[in-house]
């Protein structure tokens, strides 16, 4: 399990880094997705993307293609 | 009377109320920022777009105690003050006092949602620099309570060094709080030592300390909100319930609002009618009845269709469904380079542009957002299809093809309906591979927790867009109609209006026959096209005018006589022409509002016209090639 878009719905994992330019990555650790945050997969699109993901509180639905750029910290 | 009489004095007094003093609004997006603006000011207000951006703000003006008012600015919702987006920098400016249209604020109001405390106050920090006295709304008290959270306020007011008040927008909880703060003396806060603003993860982490200690125990997850989410973006249930909004959306459009236009269009003609009954015959008469009467018509007949899409958008947004419908359209829409929230704005151009381009407002991400609106005009809108009926009755005969239902013509009609669907699509895609390329903001969605939407919030909601339609809108509209009205009855001849042949518009459709004789139309057609400006189903009566027979998309004396001036290869091409060109001014004026400049109506306009010309030009030419 190395990246957000392999989270399978219903698991948990905790945030590592953000494989995104400053902007984008200042954009999404507004909406929570904070290195160390703890994420939650919730739901997917009826197609399968994007993802829905309760981080900080709130629900976020994230196109696959940036959530594979999150990586996760590795389950001890 | 004013608190602050002197900084109201000092503040830039460009909008004329220079003694009313400023107090901005500000929050993070769903904070319900402007359900409390709409609390506090109610229907005194006005909304603007800031010039060359596509970002807008209202104004209200609160009455308050004691005779005073305070004139409310609410500012797009932001997380933050990096001005990374246009939002953000126009929220900063307008916060810095550097924005001339805005008067500098002397106070801040900011909102968060007390349901998520931890995240929202991360945007405190910024706006509490700027050492303008604020009030700190924690939003959504009920919320709180009924999930079983709770919050000291005075514990986190004295955290942040400003007051702190727990209200509910919806229900009112709490909002004479907020008018008590506005009514007072603005106090400066206090200054604190702040965390380091860049940094986005000490500034959560300093958050959620804050929060910590002021008691702060955040609400449990919304648990029907997971349970119905696990219905509405279920891989079968979820498109079919998505398909039903799609239908009532749809159904509402045509069924619901076009019966309503056409009552107010019938209380036009009477009124119009009853006006040159009593008015004296000449000129100004018949601009009265014909010109000024006709235009108020032709603002009038947007209305109901508007209402109708903005009420379904108000309780799908209020709601949390188009949030939820957003993602699920998104894999679809992305396909072409747009997003989810782009679906229902496209979907109801297919019923009008006009209130289309004023849906695309729900969409924050500016590229994405231009492109619904320059793609828009694109769908195939009611006003095409008395067009497209007339020709392909003139031209087809209807033979059956699968059934009786759906025979060549219907074929036809289908055919049309695909050709302004791909246009669009490669007008999307083109448009993303060049003007609107540079935006690499990816779709991040917040899906709020489902609500229950307030008759309140929606009839504000209904009344402040029509209200917007009618004011700003409205009156280019009406302008161009009375002025196209002009150009079909000037000059008079022995105090008599001109035949159209004779007339301005006549003499531009004469002109303009060597450019569009390529195409297979002559100067009939030609003036149809001029006077089609004002919408496009105009054109049927226009033609009928100038053949002398009653016009009407089923007029068998009209078929017969565009038989004798159009080609087969003409006639195809009459059809590409109105699928492809702009040949509407409203929406040419409503995009301008909504652009906030002419640079995009412009440059849509003449990209629609050319293809317009070019593929109406390739049908003359191939299908009278396949004809001979």
């Amino acid at each position: 399990m190395h990246t957000l878009d392999d989270l399978p719905d219903g698991h948990e994992g905790v945030l590592g880094e953000l494989h995104v330019a400053d902007d984008i990555g200042a954009r999404l650790m507004e909406m929570g997705f904070v290195p160390g945050a703890r994420v939650v997969a919730t739901h997917c699109a009826p197609s399968g993307d994007p993802r829905v993901f309760q981080v900080d509180g709130s629900a976020i639905a994230l196109r696959r293609e940036t959530a594979r750029r999150l990586s996760l910290r590795p389950t001890p | 009377m004013s608190a602050c009489h002197e900084c109201a004095l000092a503040a830039p007094a460009s909008n004329g109320r220079g003694r009313v003093p400023a107090v901005a609004v500000v929050g993070p997006p769903n904070s319900g920022k402007s359900t409390l603006f709409n609390r506090l000011t109610g229907l005194r207000q006005k909304v603007a777009n800031f010039p060359g951006v596509t970002v807008e703000h209202r104004v209200g003006r609160a009455r308050l105690t004691g005779n005073r008012a305070v004139d409310l600015v609410d500012l797009p919702g932001t997380y933050s003050l990096e001005p990374r987006s246009d939002d953000e920098r126009i929220t900063r400016d307008v916060l810095l006092g550097r924005r001339p249209e805005v008067q500098r604020p002397e106070a801040i109001i900011l909102v968060l949602d007390a349901t998520n405390l931890g995240r929202q106050l991360m945007l405190a920090p910024a706006v509490l620099a700027l050492g303008l006295p604020t009030l700190v709304v924690l939003n959504m008290a009920d919320d709180l309570r009924r999930r079983g959270g709770r919050l000291d306020p005075g514990a986190l007011a004295q955290q942040l060094g400003a007051t702190v008040t727990l209200t509910s927008a919806t229900t009112g909880e709490g909002v004479e709080t907020v008018q008590r703060f506005l009514a007072g003396r603005f106090a400066v806060p206090s200054r604190l030592e702040l965390p380091v603003l860049q940094n986005i993860p000490a500034c959560r982490l300093w958050a959620g300390r804050v929060a910590d200690q002021s008691d702060y125990r955040p609400p449990l997850p919304a648990a029907w909100t997971h349970r119905l989410d696990s219905i509405v973006l279920h891989p079968v249930a979820g498109p079919l319930i998505f398909l039903g909004v799609v239908l009532a959306v749809f159904q509402g459009m045509f069924g619901a609002a076009a019966p309503l236009s056409d009552l107010i269009e019938t209380l036009v003609r009477t009124a119009s009618r009853w006006t040159g009954a009593i008015a004296p015959a000449g000129f100004a008469r018949d601009l009265l009845v014909q010109g000024a009467w006709a235009g108020v018509g032709s603002v009038l007949v947007f209305l109901p269709q508007i209402m109708v899409l903005f009420l379904f958008i108000g309780v799908l947004e209020d709601s949390g469904y188009l949030a939820r419908a957003a993602l699920i359209a998104d894999r679809t829409m992305a396909r072409v380079g747009l997003q989810g929230k782009s679906f229902i704005p496209l979907l109801s151009a297919y019923a009008c542009a006009v209130p289309a381009v004023m849906a695309t407002r729900t969409i924050e991400n500016r590229r994405d957002r231009l492109a619904t609106i320059l793609i828009a005009p694109f769908m195939t809108c009611a006003a095409r299809l008395p067009v497209y009926t007339l020709i392909i009755a003139a031209f087809l005969p209807n033979r059956p093809l699968l059934g009786p239902l759906f025979g060549t013509r219907a074929a036809a009609l289908l055919g049309l309906y695909v050709l302004g669907f791909v246009a669009a699509i490669g007008t999307a895609r083109l448009l993303r591979s060049t003007i609107l390329k540079s935006d690499r903001a990816p779709f991040v969605l917040e899906l709020p927790p489902y609500r229950w939407p307030t008759f309140r919030s929606l009839g504000l909601r209904l009344v402040d867009r029509g209200k917007a339609f009618l004011t700003r809108a409205g009156t280019i509209i009406l302008g161009v109609s009375v002025g196209l009205w002009f150009l079909c009855h000037l000059p008079r001849l022995d105090g008599h209006a001109p035949a159209i042949t004779q007339s301005v518009a006549g003499t531009m459709g004469r002109a303009i026959e060597p450019a569009i004789r390529p195409l297979g139309f002559d100067w009939k057609i030609g003036i149809g096209i001029v006077t089609s400006l004002a919408a496009r189903e105009v054109i049927v009566g226009t033609l009928g005018t100038i053949h002398g027979v009653e016009g009407g998309q089923s007029s068998l004396g009209l078929q017969r006589a565009l038989r004798q001036d159009l080609t087969a290869g003409g006639a195809v091409a009459l059809l590409v022409f109105f699928a492809f060109a702009m040949q509407c001014l409203s929406t040419i004026a409503v995009v301008r509002r909504e652009t906030g400049g002419w640079k995009y109506p412009v440059l849509q306009f003449s990209y629609m016209l050319t293809l317009a010309y070019v593929g109406a030009l390739l049908a003359n030419v191939l299908v009278s090639r396949l004809v001979s």
